[in-house]
């Protein structure tokens, strides 16, 4: 199989609106922007994935057509990728699939999503519903992870107040973070005194709409040697899925419990396995994971390894996860929490974690850090896809 | 361009999208639904004998078709719920409660609104709706042939 490494990483301001571009004009600054800090032109790249969530919340269908000249796909293969809210990091491993076949040398990962232009996001996402049995009980991504945080909760002995403590330390991030949406800072009690939108879940806990472009370009070990590229190294992957039906996810007979992230830890132990990840706690030095409100970072967190199952909080009390603190970071960049451009944020976890262990980081660089884990949700927590990086090709 | 024509751009295009569907319920379905006008709520057994309840004719666990229909218990306890407080364009207007309930003889959940609970104070909406309060399925009075047809509520 053929080494891939992550040559460069683009994403623009994320930001609740943008008016001075349309769609397509979005996804080409992504473009630009990636191929730019690549080193690269358009005439370099063999390939193109594209991810888009679903169409409805950028109001154009099948809106892989649209964007086809944006990114600069005529005359090459490209294919769309949606996975939900892990859209942009299964983008990412179907390039690495491109790439680790040796089938293609430079392969180009490149979208946007401006979620706040339709207004009725949430009725949109109840729409993913089975019309039967669910979708007039008004399931949406909010309520189906307030049932997972209450959940959570209940078998753990955890309260808002640790799910505030998630926010705090994001926020805190996002405020070093220039590209970050939401750079105010938040205290723990602002967080707790803020409305409910789902009880446990109130506005604190919650990532924001954004409107944003992102892309990657990965590149085979072959390239990377013949062009003197110092890329991230994608070290080992995983995606894993979980049923449609929440209510699978409790009782006496379920696979996996809807306060956890059972397949999400199944997906990153198929990751540590193929990089040789055998104690993420000593060996991961960063986390960019897919968390879009508080409570969902907690079971990431335990699925990842970094904690135990409920351990979570107990962690976070200690002030563990947080940069300039011992330990694994969590979220530098503010994570999804405080941006979330659906389409693309699962690409700009990637992308972080690229540059975390490329030590391009910045102001929100973890030092030394030199194995970084991605992961990306998607669904009613029911697509995860995982990655470890490094900056070299040495045993972890 | 003049500053001018700039300021008299046309700046949006407003779109609706008014898409209509009429989606095959399917024959499991239709039937769990048509026991909701009977006050019934009937679940499927799998062959490693969970009961599924909604009902699907086939079982992912071991990737065979679901046939013994079964019917299950109209009491059960609270697995998983939320009470919504914002309201969300195209959604019924909050606040409101729903939940997953795990009814007697099932070995899955079945959500539905829980109803029955005084939701203007945060605090009491939370308590009485909590994981393991046990609660019972009110059947409408005139069904409509939807999941509509029934709702939970806490038994005193």
């Amino acid at each position: 199989m053929v080494n891939v490494g992550i040559a460069g990483f683009g994403q623009s301001k994320l930001v609740t609106r943008r008016t001075d571009v349309t769609f397509p004009e979005l996804v080409r600054e992504g473009v630009e922007l990636t191929l730019d800090d690549a080193g690269m032109t358009m005439d370099d790249v063999d390939a193109i994935v594209y991810p888009l969530a679903p169409d409805a919340l950028i109001g154009v269908n099948n809106g892989e057509r649209w964007v086809v000249d944006a990114l600069g796909a005529a005359g090459k293969p490209m294919m769309r990728v949606n996975n939900g809210g892990a859209t942009g990091m299964s983008a990412v491993l179907a390039a690495w699939t491109h790439i680790a076949s040796g089938e293609f040398d430079v392969v180009l990962v490149a979208g946007a999503d401006r979620v706040s232009e339709s207004g009725s996001a949430q009725s949109v996402l109840n729409k993913m519903w089975d019309p039967a049995y669910e979708r007039l009980v008004p399931l949406n991504t909010i309520t189906m992870l307030a049932l997972s945080a209450q959940r959570y909760m209940h078998l753990y002995d955890s309260t808002e107040r640790d799910m505030a403590l998630v926010a705090e330390k994001n926020r805190y991030h996002a405020s070093l973070n220039p590209n970050a949406h939401l750079r105010k800072p938040i205290t723990v009690d602002e967080v707790l005194e803020s409305r409910t939108l789902a009880w446990p879940i109130k506005l604190g806990d919650a990532c924001p709409a954004t409107t944003g472009a992102a892309g990657l370009v990965l590149v085979s070990e072959k390239y990377a040697k013949e062009h003197n590229l110092q890329p991230a190294w994608i070290r080992g992957i995983g995606q894993n899925t979980e049923t449609f039906w929440m209510g699978d996810r409790v009782g006496p007979k379920h696979r996996g419990d809807h306060a956890d992230a059972v397949s999400l830890e199944e997906a990153f132990q198929t990751a540590y396995e193929m990089a040789g990840v055998t104690d993420p706690k000593t060996q991961v030095d960063v986390a960019e994971v897919y968390a879009p409100f508080s409570s969902v970072e907690l079971h990431v967190i335990e699925a990842a390894g970094l904690a135990e199952r409920g351990g979570a909080p107990a962690l976070l009390r200690e002030g563990k996860f947080r940069l300039g603190n011992e330990g694994t970071v969590v979220n530098p960049s503010g994570g999804t929490l405080c941006s979330n451009p659906i389409a693309v944020t699962g690409t700009i976890r990637v992308g972080e974690a690229a540059n975390q262990v490329r030590g391009r980081a910045g102001a929100i660089q973890v030092p030394g850090a030199r194995v970084a884990v991605a992961s990306a949700i998607g669904g009613d927590h029911q697509f995860y896809s995982t990655m470890v990086l490094s900056t070299d090709l040495e045993e972890i | 361009m003049t500053e001018q024509q700039t300021e008299q751009a046309p700046a949006f295009y407003n779109q609706t999208w008014d898409l209509e569907y009429r989606h095959a319920l399917g024959d499991t379905a239709g039937r769990f639904l048509n026991g909701l006008a009977e006050g019934k709520i009937w679940g499927i057994k799998s062959q490693d004998g969970r009961v599924i309840v909604p009902p699907r004719s086939f079982d992912d666990h071991t990737f065979t078709k679901n046939t013994e229909w079964v019917e299950v218990g109209t009491t059960g306890v609270i697995e998983m719920s939320t009470v919504v407080y914002e309201g969300f364009r195209g959604l019924p207007d909050p606040p409101y409660a729903i939940g997953y309930a795990l009814l007697d003889g099932a070995d899955t959940a079945l959500v539905g609104y829980i109803r029955g609970v005084d939701l203007t104070d945060q605090e009491h909406a939370i308590e009485a709706t909590k994981i393991g309060t046990r609660v019972k399925v009110v059947f409408a009075e005139k069904p409509s042939g939807t999941s509509a047809d029934y709702w939970f509520e806490p038994i005193d």
